[in-house]
């Protein structure tokens, strides 16, 4: 405080045509505050002009369209519940949850799980940054260029997975030429890609833990897997919730790899519901039923994140 | 150390070893398909070097090679513009990480450094955007960019991203809040306003975080297939990731040119993967950051 003193006293000297220094220099206070709430408002303009004209709007009109008949061409018909009508009895509706539901808990069970496990090793082997780096390689690339190089791999005839396989069992498998096959191998495609960056996430949380209750935990005669299960997992349970919940957020939107490696075949196999979604409005041209499904998966996301999160705080107890 | 001790660390070594030939493989066999001759490549499906060496499939990706060269390679009639799509990309990521960064920094100041009625209120109001995912806002949307007549150009695929990102005010904000308030109140005192506190001390102050943002933005965007496949339809404006897609769904599926996908995909990542190895040590950091948070 005294050094501030010190500035403005010589900023008075400096500063010009300065009368009467003390009674300026209070009068500025309040002006200054006055021009913030102006400035405040320009900075922030053009953030609540995206705010409002590409997420409030464009959401609000989505639930609108949801109670619509809309085909782009003419306006949209308010047909209020007949859309919610149809998703009840639309049976590839249901199909398509299911292989989504199927997708996402295949793909956070083994991408978690994976993904914690490489994180411990990361952190009890103490291996530098650089392998970490390596990890995240797949984060970088797209889900096109993920889903390009699998499909090559994959291949039943010349991809080197099942040259290996073949050279095993005697004879192919056809990964996204399946049904069986189809979902399992998007699933692991995804698990792939984002593997190494839930491993660094996960690899951080592990770095606030204070390695002295580790030494405490093997002074007290603990094994690893003790100290793993009692200690580790306990203090790492926020992150972990976490990362499950981004996982379902992000898997449950998959997309790119499912449309660019099976279409949602073999006959909607791997039809998940964004694809289902993306099939209803551009290919079909039936908006407003898009909008509808849009609306329902948004829901259930929300239910799953916000069920998620009262169980990490219900475990949050027994934490501390 | 005792023996299970040095046998865990052994396993534990094996297992590291084996996810990150998993992770690093695929990488590889790109390299290797792209410098491959894509008829002798059936015959040796299983050679781990590139089969018949040839520079062949890039010449193909790029649009060098001449009719009769892509056909004696086994390349198939279907040709990409990498060099429009790759522009595409640059000009498409490039704006919208230079819009967003900068408006949400800005955003950020605002609510971390200035005081004004109202202010609490309306970051709450913003931050409810991190709640609902993207797939609701794109169909309306993309309804919206037809009714602005901005379907197919880089503004309909620009506009929405550029002004707001819930994210990245939120993580800039967490940076502003906690620097030091000595610098910022002496240049008040010495009359600076708001505006000159926030160009000349908060941003020059916030550069490492704004340069974190502006990775991980460029990265997303780079790599985003879903909003560009909705607004685009020719090549004009359409983006890499975008154009390998067509690429491989417009060629027939029997005779699929894979060593000219390859090489095609190998450029597509490309500008990725340099800047994996120029900021690869900041994005694992950053990375961790932003789950601390």
């Amino acid at each position: 405080m005294v050094t501030t003193l010190q500035d403005s006293s010589a900023q008075v000297v400096r500063g010009p045509a300065t009368t009467a220094p003390p009674p300026k220099r209070r009068r500025k206070g309040p002006a200054s505050r006055r021009n913030d709430t102006w400035v405040a408002w320009l900075l922030v303009a053009p953030a609540l002009l995206g705010f409002g004209v590409f997420f409030a709007y464009p959401m609000l009109r989505g639930v609108y369209l949801s109670f619509t008949e809309f085909h782009i061409l003419s306006p949209p018909v308010w047909t209020g519940l007949e859309n919610i009508q149809e998703l009840i009895d639309d049976g590839r509706f249901w199909h398509s949850l299911g292989v989504t539901a199927y997708f996402v808990v295949l793909s956070v069970v083994l991408g978690v799980g994976v993904s914690l496990v490489t994180a411990v090793v990361l952190h009890r082997l103490g291996v530098n940054t650089t392998v970490r780096g390596l990890m995240i390689l797949p984060f970088l690339i797209s889900g096109v260029v993920t889903a390009l190089v699998w499909t090559w791999m994959l291949d039943p005839q010349l991809g080197i997975v099942n040259q290996l396989i073949t050279w095993v069992t005697g004879e192919p498998i056809m990964f996204f030429g399946s049904d069986s096959w189809a979902v399992p191998s998007l699933a692991a495609l995804n698990v792939w890609k984002s593997m190494g960056y839930n491993a660094v996430l996960i690899f951080a949380g592990l770095q606030t833990i204070p390695a002295t209750i580790y030494e405490a935990g093997r002074i007290d005669g603990a094994s690893e897997w003790q100290m793993f299960r009692s200690l580790t997992l306990p203090l790492l349970r926020p992150i972990l919730v976490m990362v499950v919940i981004l996982n379902v957020i992000g898997s449950t939107q998959v997309f790119d790899i499912v449309q660019v490696s099976t279409k949602g075949g073999p006959a909607d196999a791997s039809l998940v519901l964004q694809m289902y979604i993306y099939d209803k409005a551009f290919g079909q041209f039936d908006f407003g039923y898009a909008a509808t499904m849009s609306l329902s998966l948004f829901l259930m996301l929300v239910t799953v994140t916000f069920t998620q999160m009262r169980m990490a705080r219900a475990g949050e107890s027994d934490t501390s | 150390m005792n023996l299970s001790m040095k046998l865990g660390r052994g396993v534990a070594w094996g297992y590291l070893v084996v996810v990150l030939l998993v992770t690093i493989f695929p990488f590889y066999w790109i390299v290797r398909t792209a410098l491959s001759n894509n008829f002798a490549m059936s015959t040796d499906p299983s050679s781990l070097l590139p089969v018949d060496f040839t520079w062949g499939p890039f010449k193909r990706a790029l649009g060098l090679a001449t009719p009769a060269e892509a056909a004696a390679e086994g390349g198939s009639g279907a040709s990409i513009d990498l060099a429009l799509a790759l522009w595409n990309s640059i000009v498409y990521a490039g704006l919208l990480t230079l819009f967003t960064v900068v408006f949400s920094a800005l955003a950020a100041y605002a609510f971390a450094r200035l005081h004004w009625k109202g202010r609490d209120v309306v970051f709450g109001v913003l931050l409810t955007a991190l709640m609902v995912p993207s797939v609701f806002t794109l169909l309306p949307n993309f309804v919206l960019m037809k009714d602005l007549g901005l379907l197919n150009s880089f503004g309909g695929m620009i506009l929405p991203g550029a002004f707001f990102s819930a994210f990245n005010i939120f993580f800039l904000r967490q940076f502003m809040l906690g620097l030091s308030n000595e610098v910022e109140e002496a240049a008040i005192i010495d009359g600076a306003g708001p505006l000159r506190v926030c160009f000349r001390i908060v941003l020059p102050m916030s550069v490492a975080p704004m340069a974190t943002l502006t990775l991980l933005t460029f990265i997303t965007t780079w790599n985003d297939y879903f909003w560009p496949l909705l607004v685009t339809n020719d090549e004009s404006v359409r983006p890499l990731t975008l154009a390998l897609a067509v690429f491989k769904q417009s060629s027939p599926q029997a005779s699929l040119d894979w060593a000219g996908l390859m090489a095609a995909t190998l450029v597509a990542a490309l500008p990725m993967l340099l800047l994996f190895v120029v900021f690869g040590r900041r994005l694992v950091n950053s990375i961790g950051f932003t789950g601390i948070k």
